[in-house]
């Protein structure tokens, strides 16, 4: 009892190595490492055939072609049994014609849950909280999002965080409060007095050394 | 299993990934490339599929088992 107390205490930190997992799914067994090279949304929610869920898989399913142009795959999560999700996602697309695309670990002995602190006791004790955990493409955790069982997660935030992160990756910058694609990205600070002078003459747009903005 | 029916035969994904095997040894990323399945569903299938011994694999690569073999001439006929 106290160990799972302990798990379910536990939390994983941006920029630590995902936990390593093996996991039944909608699309079969699947390893954490099966998803090495891609960036990977790893995403929990509190129970099949609930209102706000359906409206989130919807919502991430209407994102996923996006994702995919972002080398981003989805893999989703509760602590249901695989009948139970293979019986919803047959229900939504019954019901709303929209088919979901990726797959969705059956958590039933929270192995996984528990691994990536998905319970948080103080929502609920047996189901997950609506986490979203973005891990890179060297499986290490780059984003973590939380959200109460009541609120359902906003897609557009999403994928700007992909946005900023790959962009952040692939041109050594940091982005600013509410930017999107296209906007103007914040050059690191300088690290000395020197840089500091020599940022001011090389034509960045500076509200002063330690605010620099530049196009792309 | 996702590629391996509990009949032991393949899924429709699976036949398609030991299609991609009959020209010889593949990797995981080649496989994904011919099928047009995600590289994640390609490195679990594969994995199945060696479980079902429908596939050998060899280093980083696989390639079609005897029975894989016996399973596509069947499957084709």
């Amino acid at each position: 009892m106290e160990e799972i107390r302990e798990q379910q205490n536990y939390m994983l930190r941006i920029g630590e190595p995902a936990p390593a997992f093996e996991a039944v799914t909608t699309h079969g067994t699947l390893k954490l490492e099966d998803f090495k090279g891609s960036w990977l949304i790893l995403f929990s929610h509190p129970a099949d055939f609930t209102p706000v869920c359906t409206t989130e898989f919807m919502a991430f399913t209407e994102i996923y072609p996006e994702l995919q142009k972002r080398g981003v795959e989805l893999l989703g999560l509760s602590v249901d049994s695989v009948s139970s999700h293979i019986a919803w996602v047959r229900n939504v697309e019954e019901k709303t014609k929209v088919k979901i695309p990726f797959p969705i670990i059956a958590d039933l002995n929270k192995e996984v849950s528990l691994a990536y602190g998905m319970i948080h006791p103080g929502q609920s004790k047996t189901e997950t909280v609506r986490c979203v955990f973005i891990i890179d493409p060297n499986q290490i955790i780059r984003t973590i999002l939380y959200y109460p069982l009541t609120t359902g997660r906003n897609m557009d935030e999403i994928l700007r965080v992909i946005d900023a992160l790959q962009t952040t990756d692939k041109n050594g910058v940091a982005t600013p409060a509410n930017w999107r694609p296209g906007d103007k990205v914040v050059v690191p600070p300088p690290n000395t007095q020197e840089m500091a002078e020599e940022r001011l003459k090389q034509g960045y747009e500076c509200t002063d050394w330690y605010l620099c903005k530049k196009k792309l | 299993m996702a590629c391996v029916s509990p009949d032991g035969k393949p899924t429709e994904s699976g036949t398609k990934m030991l299609h991609a095997l009959q020209a010889g040894l593949k990797s995981p990323e080649e496989t994904a490339q011919e099928t047009g399945l995600p590289l994640f569903r390609v490195r679990s299938g594969l994995r199945e599929l060696t479980q079902a011994g429908l596939a050998d694999q060899s280093g980083e690569k696989y390639k079609l088992s005897p029975r894989g073999i016996e399973m596509l001439g069947t499957s084709s006929t």
